[in-house]
């Protein structure tokens, strides 16, 4: 029972960085893209928040379902 | 409201449970009520499939309702002389919707555009149950004798996981109907590899096209959950501490609720063009 606690810390913790990782590049990117091109930026942002939502799709759906092993089934 | 010492772990897993009401194998009709939350979701769970999310239920059909019914009044009172507040209101989401539906979906189909209108209206209405403190409407309804109310349906896998599923249900159909059965399934099974390998890229593409639906119901599930439940571990630190951690938390997902309706709307309207464009 107490792998269960391991096991969300893990889901979490591997979730975080996955997705720290993955819209920090994405967030350098588009940095550089609107340094760039400064006139594209609403664009470039529309692009961005829906790619950051596809980067941050997975690692959520890994912390969603964490902290659902943490509290409903180890609670 | 349990009253006395309620312990952290029953205040979470309380405030977790939904209302559900189905036939229980010994109790017969009615709502699954144990002596604590995880009886409760035990019973539950023991109705099987046929077990209704009430709060879920009542609380997304509602919201679909008060969306239907608030842009159905604007729209019959439109003016083409000085618009109203509500009207500006409504016409700009209306213009957002379409500029998005237009730049991703390039082919002729009326039900597109107003399926992402509904889409992105209604979950964020949905997602901005989020925002009422948590202990308010539980509480109502707990004097009520309601005993377990969760009032953001899209915390709930069943609602999201059912939206999810339609638009799968919608994909499978404009993809037949545009390309017919056989195209349909041409597409899915000379896909990468050449002819000879057609069983192995069935396998790959039914995957890949189960990933869709999959994907889309819990991305959302897991944003809403995650965010309520940082919401509720906030409201067991003492009240003094509750206001630092919660406000900055709400306003972060703020962002969080426009961008997952956002994000869950431009995916379909992506898979339906996808599902339309034969090669």
């Amino acid at each position: 029972m107490e792998l269960l606690y391991i096991a969300a810390a893990l889901m979490l913790g591997l979730g975080a960085i996955g997705a720290a990782i993955g819209i920090g590049i994405l967030g350098g990117k588009f940095l550089e893209g609107a340094a760039r091109q400064p006139e594209l930026v609403p664009l470039l942002r529309t692009q961005f928040f829906i790619v950051m939502g596809l980067v941050d799709a997975i690692p959520m759906i890994g912390v969603g379902l964490g902290l659902y092993v943490l509290f409903a089934v180890a609670g | 409201m349990a009253s006395g010492t309620v312990t952290s772990s029953e205040y979470i897993s309380h405030h977790l449970t939904n209302l559900t009401f189905g036939l229980h194998p010994e109790n017969g009709w009615g709502f699954a009520h144990g002596a604590n939350a995880a009886e409760t979701a035990q019973q539950a769970a023991e109705m099987g499939f046929w077990a209704i999310n009430v709060d879920s239920m009542l609380w997304s059909v509602g919201l679909g309702l008060l969306f239907v019914w608030f842009f159905r009044k604007v729209a019959k009172s439109v003016t083409s002389g000085v618009p109203g507040g509500a009207q500006n209101f409504v016409e700009s989401i209306i213009e957002f919707i379409d500029d998005s539906v237009k730049g991703i979906f390039h082919h002729k189909n009326p039900v597109i555009a107003p399926l992402a209108l509904t889409i992105f209206v209604w979950i964020f209405l949905m997602n901005l149950m989020d925002l009422v403190p948590i202990d308010w409407v539980p509480y109502i309804a707990g004097q009520m004798g309601i005993g377990y109310f969760k009032i953001v349906p899209t915390t709930d896998v069943n609602i999201t996981g059912g939206m999810a599923f339609s638009v799968f249900g919608l994909i499978v159909y404009y993809s037949i109907k545009q390309k017919g059965i056989s195209g349909f399934l041409k597409e899915l099974s000379f896909q990468p590899l050449p002819k000879v390998f057609a069983p192995f890229n069935l396998f790959l593409e039914i995957v890949g096209l189960l990933a869709k639906p999959v994907s889309l119901a819990l991305r959302l599930f897991g944003n809403m959950y995650a965010g309520e439940m940082i919401f509720i571990l906030i409201a067991l630190l003492p009240f003094w501490a509750q206001w630092v951690l919660s406000v900055p938390w709400a306003i972060f997902h703020i962002l969080v609720i426009t961008l997952q309706a956002f994000i869950f709307m431009v995916l379909t309207i992506v898979y339906l063009a996808m599902a339309h464009d034969d090669h």
